[in-house]
């Protein structure tokens, strides 16, 4: 149900019955990962392209998302995903080997929260039972197609980011045990012209802002409501920023605690990944690995999860466009209270 | 059908202009040492250079070159040390720290040529290695040209050229 000008109010609680994370290697040596269903130990996953390992990771984060669902493949009604690949490739390749009837969204980084809100909109309006919300990105797919060759010579800037390599996937279900998508807010274009490509994060800031903001003001809750909120991948640049554009606004955040998934999944200051993390797999697998086990284990009551999207392509940004940026919030609780 | 959202505080809009926002978001850059990655640049391609002098020396020395033979044997040698730490995965990883001092050198070209290959090689022989293995090397080598052609024609001009 729509609430204020830009949220879903999910009447009907749907629960993320079931969710998997893969992640590469990076990840792997990061602080989080225990949290992670499956951690391959080299880059290429033993594929002969970086893109069959990106499709990869999402055909066994879907698989083990199914599993721990407890339902079997059939019972999915629709699958809702997207990548960063030219034609989202990896989402509609990993589609072909589920066989589930697709819907093919592309979001860039924000795509995590945008399928999750998707899937528990269908769900909630009682188009579906069961949907699945998915999500990849690799480090070497993003890195030739939006940078240099993977192995090209070239120093990144501090403000530069490093793409997750990983892939998140969930089941959204009517009833059944598991947290609770209480409401999302969809976010608009937010460009402040920003044109560096290598500083995503300062340019993806205000469109976390925007989002949150209308978050706060279409649903009348505050941030104190939440035990978390994190932006997707704004990472060492981006989420000061952010903190302080809040700030600016006076929206009380320190009621809360303020995280961003590109500080979370490495360790940035051991692990050699400038800012810190980014792509979509990066609020994926944080959200659907870390997030949800804290949920479940009591230390969460109610996060927010604002997954943010720098919708540039590699034609853009050389012809001198700015990158237009999007964010989704989707509120996610342990659902034992209304 | 909407509903009204109840009560709570209504946060204002943003009220930075696109220039503003982008002066404060520089100041919020994390700033590159200019004078380190000089440095840096500087001790890398120097050992570049002295291990083509190195090079030189075992061509003239053990293999009985004179110094203008033994030139273009030593460039090849760079590359080929160039390609094997790039198909080693190592190239990049020097370069994020050496930054000018490893893109400069030959060693640099090579790496940029060869990992454009190893990386397109995924899309076949023609199209994927031939197509794409100038992708970055191109540039140099047309703007390479277009220079030598300026200096070229000042040459002319000032008589100084073409013994």
């Amino acid at each position: 149900m729509l609430r204020g000008k830009q949220s879903w109010w999910f009447e009907n609680r749907p629960v993320i019955v079931g969710a998997a994370t893969v992640v590469g290697p990076d990840e792997g040596e990061g602080p989080l990962a225990a949290d992670f269903d499956l951690v391959h130990p080299e880059l290429d996953m033993q594929q002969k392209s970086w893109e069959k390992a990106e499709r990869l990771l999402l055909e066994q984060a879907s698989e083990f998302a199914i599993q721990n669902a407890r339902i079997e493949r059939d019972q999915l009604q629709f699958y809702i995903g997207g990548d960063l690949m030219n034609q989202i490739i990896s989402n509609s390749f990993a589609a072909r080997s589920l066989g589930v009837p697709y819907l093919g969204v592309f979001g860039a980084c924000s795509t995590s929260m945008e399928t999750l809100a998707l899937a528990s909109q269908l769900v909630d309006s009682g188009a579906a039972d069961h949907v699945l919300a998915g999500t990849c990105s690799h480090n070497c797919t993003a890195e030739k197609q939006f940078r240099y060759p993977t192995e090209y010579g070239s120093q990144k800037p501090p403000t530069a980011q490093y793409t997750v390599t990983g892939a998140g996937a969930a089941v959204i279900a009517a009833s059944g045990d598991g947290p609770v998508v209480e409401c999302a807010t969809i976010g608009k274009i937010v460009d402040l012209g920003i044109k560096d490509p290598f500083n995503m994060g300062a340019a993806m800031a205000p469109a976390a802002v925007d989002t949150i903001q209308a978050h706060f003001n279409d649903t009348g809750r505050k941030p104190g409501d939440y035990d978390l909120i994190v932006t997707g991948d704004l990472a060492g640049v981006g989420h000061p920023i952010a903190n302080e554009l809040l700030l600016q606004n006076g929206v009380p955040m320190k009621d809360t605690v303020f995280g961003d998934c590109g500080l979370m999944v490495f360790d940035v200051n051991k692990q050699k990944v400038q800012a810190g993390g980014s792509g979509c797999g990066c609020s994926a697998v944080v959200t659907y690995g870390h997030l949800l086990k804290r949920i479940k284990q009591g230390e969460l009551g109610r996060i927010l999860v604002v997954a943010t999207g720098a919708l540039l392509s590699p034609l853009s940004f050389q012809q001198g466009e700015s990158i237009p940026c999007i964010a989704h919030a989707v509120a996610i609780s342990a659902g034992k209270e209304k | 059908m909407a509903t009204k959202s109840k009560g709570g505080q209504r946060y204002k809009k943003m009220s930075m202009s696109p220039k503003e926002y982008q002066s404060f978001a520089k100041t919020m850059e994390p700033q590159r040492s200019v004078f380190a990655n000089c440095i840096k640049a500087f001790l890398f391609g120097g050992v570049v250079c002295v291990i083509g002098q190195v090079i030189t020396e075992l061509y003239v020395h053990l293999m009985g070159m004179t110094r203008e033979d033994a030139g273009d044997p030593t460039v090849a040698t760079l590359i080929l040390i160039s390609v094997i730490l790039t198909s080693l995965g190592v190239y990049d990883k020097i370069a994020q720290w050496a930054g000018a001092g490893s893109a400069v050198p030959v060693t640099g070209f090579a790496n940029s040529m060869c990992s454009a290959a190893l990386e397109h090689r995924s899309e076949g022989l023609v199209l994927g290695v031939g197509g794409n293995m100038f992708k970055l090397a191109g540039s140099v080598i047309v703007f390479g040209t277009v220079a030598a052609f300026f200096v070229g024609i000042i040459h002319l001009i000032l008589g100084t050229g073409g013994q």
